[in-house]
């Protein structure tokens, strides 16, 4: 096993867990991020998914000024970057969600349509993440 | 107002809990895809914490008659599994293993400003209003 970080993990999935509790109990919603996301776009009600993106982006910041890493990765090509930003795009607005509106929401809804979705991105995943390493080579 | 401030805490509290736990590090998130490599099991307890909070919390949040800041919960109504649901969840996942990347993880990464992130964002908005003009109706 490598770098494995179990307590960081644990903390962060139940802080992630926490604000998912949070937006349900405080705005009735969801927070399944690429539905947020994607609605903003359609001017399904912008501004409140406004507001949860710009805390993630304050996060983001926050993070980065009390000195937490933010690792870079190095000659990873931006056109598989574009294809996979496409793909995810592409994918979660047909899927109706993501890691978050299928997997920590919907799971923890005990849906069983979310269920299916999240066996099936991380089986079409952990294939692309092999195919990207070890059938094509690409550094990652 | 107080539903918008509360829907940024949310994302902010969401987006820390994706730092910590290391989802916003897409070379960790490869290294839990990447079955066959030296692989690292910590993304699998993000998911299990973040879950653990939710199925408990979320049963008692909906018990109550509405939310704080809202007359009602916006809860998905749509049970089937149907093909929008698996071919959007097997296509997104690919674009998962390819980059690393899922949309919240990206979102609040995008506060760093590299160039791999501000490119990823941009195909994903772009890929969502793809699916959106190509299939209009196909789409959970």
């Amino acid at each position: 096993m490598h770098d494995f970080t179990p307590i960081s993990a644990l903390i962060g999935g139940a802080l992630i867990g926490l604000a998912s509790v949070w937006l349900l109990a405080a705005n009735g919603r969801i927070a399944g991020v690429s539905s947020i996301l994607h609605g903003m776009f359609t001017l399904r009600e912008p501004q409140w998914r406004a507001w949860f993106i710009a805390g993630l982006l304050f996060a983001g910041l926050a993070w980065q000024g009390f000195g937490g890493a933010v690792p870079q990765r190095e000659g990873f090509p931006l056109g598989w970057v574009a294809a996979a930003g496409l793909l995810v795009g592409f994918g979660t607005r047909m899927g109706g969600g993501c890691t978050s509106g299928h997997g920590v929401c919907g799971l923890g809804r005990l849906s069983v349509r979310s269920l299916a979705a999240v066996v099936t991105f991380m089986a079409t995943g952990m294939i692309s993440a092999y195919g990207m390493r070890h059938v094509l080579g690409v550094a990652s | 107002m107080s539903a918008f401030f509360s829907a940024l805490g949310a994302g902010f509290v969401f987006g820390i809990g994706l730092w910590l736990s290391g989802m916003a590090n897409p070379q960790k998130v490869l290294g839990f895809l990447d079955i066959t490599g030296a692989w690292d099991a910590s993304l699998m307890l993000v998911m299990g914490g973040a879950v653990a909070v939710t199925a408990v919390a979320f049963r008692l949040v909906l018990k109550r008659p509405a939310p704080l800041f809202e007359k009602r919960f916006f809860i998905p109504l749509l049970r089937s599994i149907d093909f929008p649901l698996l071919a959007g969840a097997a296509l997104f996942g690919i674009g998962w293993g390819i980059g690393g990347y899922c949309p919240g993880p990206a979102l609040t990464a995008l506060s760093s400003l590299s160039a791999e992130t501000i490119v990823f964002v941009i195909a994903m908005i772009a890929g969502g209003l793809l699916q959106r003009l190509l299939f209009p109706k196909v789409s959970a």
